[in-house]
C-alpha cells in the first residue's frame, strides 16, 4: 500500500472532498482519509445552502437536492410572520441537500480526478519533524501505519483534533458553540418550497428553529441553542420536542440528528508549515445562520489552489501557505463572516420584545433595495431603543464590519 | 471524571469543540474521554444537546 502522498486529506466532508479534487486534478498524489465507515453518515446538518453561492462551485444534480426553497419566513416571538420573497431573500434562496448524496459524490468525484479514498481511517497523530507536519500516523481497521506527505489539509470537521496537535489552538469557547438537535420528520403540513425561521428565547435562547423543507409533508425540523443557555431540561433535544408537540404533534421521526455549529471567530491563523486547515475545522461556519457547507467548498478549493502553487514551488512553510489564509479572510467570505459575527453578538442579547419589534419594523421596509447596511439602518430607526441598548462602541463595531 | 451515557449521545461531537483541554475526541461512533487530561470542568456536559453527559464526582 503507498504510504507517501503529496497531499493527505484528513476527513471526507465538503472541504476535505473538495481540497481532494483539486489536489487531484492540478496533478499531485492525494489521498482522503475518513474515520467513519461512510461518507456523508451520519448527517450532522441543517442541508440548506444559499442557490448562488453553490452554483459558483457545483452544478446540482438531482439527486443531491431533495428541495429548491422560493422564500424564507421569520416568525416572531409573538407569532407574527415575516415573509421574504426571492428578490428579497438574498443567498436565503437555495436548495436543501440531501447531504449523505451530496458529500459522498464530491468525494467520488476527488475519487474521479485520482485521489484515493480510505473509509474507516483515522488520523492518530500528526508526524512532526523540526517544526513541520510531515503527514500523519492513521489507524485502519486496527492497525497503525505512517503516511508521509508534503501538505496536509485538515479538513476534520467541527470536532478537529489533528490542528490542535499541530499547535493550533482550535478549541471553540462555550458561549460560541451553537449546540443543536434535529429530527427528521415526514407527515407533517409544511410549505414544501418555503424555510422557516423562528426565533424567541423560549423557543431557542441565543438561536433559532428551523425548518427545512425535504419534499412533500417532509423537512428537517431543528433546533439550535447558545452553548451558555443550555441547561439541563432545557438542552435543544427538549426545545425540539416542545417545539414538535405544539407544531406537529402527529409528525413521524425518521432520524435524529445532533451537532454543534461554531458561531465564534475563524482560528486567528489557518496555516501552519505543510499544513491548512479548512471548513468547519477553521472554524468557517457562519456565525449568524450556522451555515457551514459554501465556506467547506470555498475553502477547500482555494487550499487545494493555493496549496498546489507551493508544491510545485517546492516550499509548503506557514509564509508560502499564507496567501490561503489572506484571500479567503479578504474574500466575500471572510467579510460576510465578520459582518455575521458582529450581528450574531447583537442578535443573541436581543430581548423577545427586541426581535418582535425588529421583524415587524422589517416587514414595513421597501425592500427593494434590500442589503444588510439597509436593514441595519432601518432596524435601528425603526427601534431607537435598541441603538441605545447597544451603545455607541457596539454600534460602531457593527457598522464597521458592514 | 465524566461519563458518557451512550444511549443517549449521538456522537456528534459538539462537545468535543469546545474541550479547552483537547481531553475529548470523537472516534467514529463512539467518544473517547482521556481522564488524565479532563480536568473536570464540566463545559463538555452543559453543551451536550442530548444531555449525554455526566460529571461523576
Amino acid at each position: 500500500m503507498k504510504r507517501e502522498y503529496d497531499v493527505l486529506v484528513v476527513g471526507g466532508g465538503p472541504g476535505g472532498a473538495f481540497a481532494a479534487k483539486t489536489f487531484a486534478e492540478k496533478g499531485h498524489s492525494v489521498l482522503l482519509t475518513e474515520k467513519r465507515p461512510a461518507i456523508g453518515a451520519p448527517v450532522r446538518c441543517a442541508e440548506g445552502v444559499g442557490k448562488a453561492l453553490m452554483h459558483e462551485f457545483l452544478k446540482p444534480e438531482d439527486g443531491w437536492v431533495a428541495a429548491e426553497i422560493e422564500k424564507a419566513n421569520i416568525i416572531a416571538p409573538d407569532g407574527f410572520t415575516m415573509e421574504l420573497e426571492p428578490e428579497k431573500a438574498g443567498s436565503e434562496v437555495g436548495y436543501v441537500l440531501n447531504r449523505k448524496v451530496f458529500d459522498r459524490d464530491l468525494v467520488w468525484m476527488a475519487a474521479g480526478a485520482g485521489a484515493d479514498v480510505q473509509v474507516k481511517t483515522r488520523a492518530v497523530s500528526p508526524i512532526m519533524e523540526d517544526g513541520a507536519v510531515k503527514g500523519a500516523i492513521l489507524n485502519q481497521g486496527g492497525t497503525t501505519h505512517e503516511v508521509r506527505a508534503g501538505l496536509t489539509i485538515a479538513a476534520d470537521g467541527v470536532e478537529s483534533k489533528f490542528s490542535r496537535w499541530c499547535g493550533i489552538d482550535t478549541t471553540v469557547p462555550f458561549r460560541e458553540i451553537e449546540t443543536c438537535a434535529q429530527y427528521l420528520m415526514t407527515g407533517i403540513d409544511i410549505d414544501p418550497n418555503a424555510t422557516e425561521f423562528f426565533v424567541g428565547n423560549s423557543i431557542a435562547p441565543g438561536g433559532y428553529v428551523w425548518i427545512f423543507p425535504k419534499g412533500d409533508k417532509t423537512a428537517n425540523v431543528g433546533v439550535g441553542v447558545g452553548g451558555d443557555r443550555c441547561k439541563p431540561g432545557s438542552r435543544p433535544v427538549d426545545y425540539l420536542n416542545r417545539f414538535i408537540a405544539r407544531k406537529f404533534p402527529n409528525g413521524k421521526t425518521l432520524e435524529l440528528i445532533a451537532g454543534g455549529v461554531s458561531v465564534c471567530q475563524p482560528l486567528s491563523c489557518t496555516v501552519a508549515n505543510n499544513l491548512m486547515v479548512v471548513g468547519d475545522a477553521a472554524r468557517v461556519s457562519d456565525p449568524l445562520t450556522g451555515g457551514g457547507i459554501y465556506a467547506a467548498l470555498y475553502t477547500g478549493k482555494l487550499a487545494g489552489d493555493v496549496g498546489s502553487k507551493a508544491l510545485e514551488d517546492g516550499d509548503t512553510s506557514t509564509q508560502a501557505l499564507m496567501p490561503y489564509d489572506s484571500t479567503w479572510r479578504s474574500s466575500y467570505l471572510g467579510k460576510a463572516l465578520e459582518r455575521n459575527y458582529q450581528i450574531k453578538e447583537v442578535f443573541i442579547r436581543l430581548s423577545d420584545e427586541d426581535l418582535n419589534a425588529i421583524v415587524h419594523s422589517v416587514s414595513k421596509m421597501n425592500l427593494s433595495d434590500f442589503n444588510t447596511l439597509n436593514l441595519i439602518k432601518n432596524i435601528i430607526s425603526a427601534n431607537p431603543k435598541l441603538a441605545i441598548k447597544l451603545g455607541k462602541a457596539g454600534l460602531k463595531t457593527l457598522l464597521d464590519s458592514l | 471524571m465524566i461519563e458518557v451515557h451512550r444511549e443517549i449521545c449521538a456522537y456528534c461531537g459538539c462537545c468535543v469543540s469546545v474541550c479547552p483541554e483537547g481531553a475529548l475526541e470523537l472516534v467514529d461512533a463512539y467518544l473517547d474521554i482521556d481522564m488524565n487530561t479532563c480536568i473536570d470542568c464540566g463545559i463538555c456536559v452543559r453543551v451536550c444537546p442530548l444531555g449525554a453527559l455526566e460529571a461523576k464526582k
